[in-house]
Parts: C-alpha cells; sequence; structure tokens
C-alpha cells in the first residue's frame, strides 16, 4: 500500500511520501474475537497491493463495515505491515458479498473458510 | 488543479475543485479507456438463452488474461493461500464459480461509478462540484484507473517520484503521480 502525503500543485506538484508509516495505536490482535464467530466459518481477507492507498483503504473500511476510525485504520494498517488482514467474518453469502463489494472499490481481497 | 474542498455540511455537503481542460481530457481519456476494456470484457461473454429466459446473468469462469483487468476483476478465492475451501470443495473450482456467478454485476457497478463520475466532469474542465455519493464514485472510478495504470506501469512500493529518462515509463509515471494526489485530496476532504 503507498502512503501518500502530497501537495499538489496545478498540473501535480512535488509530492513527498512518508516511507516508514507510525506503528498502529491499536493492535489488530486483538480485534478476531469480534470479528471471528465460531458459528460463521468464512473470513475476508484482504491483501496488501502497491496501488491502493492507505487513505482510501482506511475509508474504504469505514464506509463498507461501519468501522470506526481507529479500528479502519489498525486493520489497514495490519495489510499494510503484514500483508493481509481479515477484515470481517460470517456466513459464506455474508463474506462473498463483502468481497464483492471490496472489488467495487479495487481492494485485492479474497474469501476462506475459518481456519 | 488544486486540492478538493468541501463547502457545507451533511447532505448538503459538496466537494468542489477546479479542474483546467487539460486535466478534465486525460482523466476523460483514462477513465474512459477503462471503461472499454471492462465493456470488452462483459461483451465477450453474451446472454445466453438460459440467462434471458431466468435473468441470472453468468460470466466467464477464468480470470482475464491480461493482467490489467485481471487486478480489476480478481479471482474470489485464492487456492494457493493457507485454509481451505472447505466441505470437499476444490479451491479452483469454488474460484472459477464465484467469478462466474459475481463477474457479471462487479463490471456493471466499475462501469456505474465511471458514467456517475463522467457525467459529473464537464468536457472542457472547470468547476466540479460533487455530492457525496458523486464524490464516492470519483473515488471508485479513479482508483480503477490507478489500478489499470499501476499494473501497466508494474508500480511498486518504493517507485520513485522520477524514473530515469531512458525508461519507457518514465512519461507515464507523473499522470499515476498526479491521479494519486487527486485521489487522496479527495479522500482526505470525505474523512475529515
Amino acid at each position: 500500500m503507498r502512503v501518500h502525503v502530497g501537495q499538489g500543485g496545478r498540473g501535480g506538484g512535488p509530492v513527498t511520501r512518508l516511507s516508514a508509516p507510525a506503528e498502529p495505536a491499536t493492535s489488530v490482535e486483538e480485534l478476531p474475537d469480534e470479528l471471528v464467530d465460531a458459528d460463521t466459518p468464512w473470513q475476508t481477507i484482504v491483501w496488501n497491493d502497491p496501488v491502493n492507498l492507505m487513505s482510501y483503504v482506511t475509508w474504504v473500511f469505514q464506509k463498507l463495515f461501519g468501522y470506526d476510525k481507529a479500528k479502519a485504520t489498525a486493520l489497514m494498517m495490519d495489510v499494510h505491515h503484514k500483508g493481509r488482514a481479515t477484515v470481517s467474518s460470517g456466513s459464506r453469502e455474508k463474506v462473498e458479498g463483502d468481497v464483492a463489494k471490496l472489488h467495487a472499490a479495487g481492494l485485492w481481497a479474497t474469501m476462506q473458510r475459518a481456519s | 488543479m488544486r486540492a478538493w474542498r468541501r463547502h457545507g455540511r451533511g447532505e448538503r455537503a459538496r466537494y468542489v475543485a477546479v479542474l483546467d481542460q487539460p486535466e478534465a481530457s486525460v482523466l476523460r481519456g483514462l477513465v474512459g479507456q477503462v471503461d472499454d476494456m471492462l465493456a470488452g470484457r462483459a461483451d465477450a461473454s453474451p446472454a445466453d438463452e438460459l440467462s434471458a429466459l431466468t435473468g441470472i446473468r453468468t460470466g466467464p469462469s477464468t480470470p482475464p488474461d491480461d493482467p490489467v483487468l485481471a487486478r480489476l476483476l480478481p479471482e474470489f478465492h485464492r487456492p494457493d493461500a493457507d485454509g481451505d475451501a472447505g466441505g470437499g470443495t476444490d479451491g479452483a473450482a469454488l474460484a472459477a464459480a464465484l467469478r462466474s456467478v459475481r463477474e457479471p454485476e462487479l463490471i456493471e457497478a466499475k462501469r456505474e461509478a465511471i458514467a456517475t463520475m463522467l457525467a459529473s466532469l464537464p468536457g472542457g474542465g472547470g468547476r466540479v462540484e460533487l455530492t457525496a455519493p458523486q464524490a464516492e464514485a470519483w473515488l471508485t472510478a479513479v482508483n480503477d484507473v490507478r489500478l489499470a495504470l499501476g499494473t501497466a506501469l508494474e508500480v511498486s512500493e518504493d517507485m520513485p517520484e522520477q524514473l530515469p529518462p531512458d525508461d519507457p515509463r518514465a512519461d507515464h509515471l507523473p499522470v499515476y503521480h498526479w491521479l494519486t494526489w487527486l485521489q487522496d485530496s479527495l479522500v482526505t476532504v470525505l474523512l475529515r
């Protein structure tokens, strides 16, 4: 994922990027309890890619899943640092719909059975 | 153009920027190219009699050969990733089945965002004033252009601001960076 702290001038000006994003304040290690339900064995995985912006991915998580900013940011940072994150779980139909929405938004997402 | 600004709050919020003519022209051209690619993919799997009868559309079961289209229309399941498809289902068969069912509506969603963006982008440039749903369509459509360009240019996370002049991608990279800035500016205002 790309960090973008840009300052665009006319026609696109000089751009500065942070090369080392700050560590997330909240670890996503704490999140699976509420994300994973034993009766709902499918998971939505989002994979890191070099094009999607960190700001945009955070916005997508808030918009699609209704997560607050802290949770959406923590999940985004997990994708960025670990290469992947589980962003939702549930029945196969639910997760299939979540993956479809993420694809419509341009994120690289897949579904898999919870291990 | 300068960064996007928000005027007003809540339902009445408008997202405003001024694009000059070349900027509007580049945006229209690139978004139009993505739309053409998506339309081509949809046309390659014409509706058969059964789907005409039932209203249930099915698309191809295999990913596009073209890497740009393959990035825009990813697989729903990765048999190579850990965790199995479950229930004795073969992972590759699951990926194929999901694509076949889901791809037509995914193409449709992307083309709708593009149509919304093009309808709110004056051809000769000028002031653009978007409602929140229109701004979201812009984010989606611009992101798809960035995915397409990024794939074609083989963009990596540590892509430099400029490439050596002898690199064939050097002329196209500034457009990619401009789109990145435009998208980031808009998402920043939406998140605020």
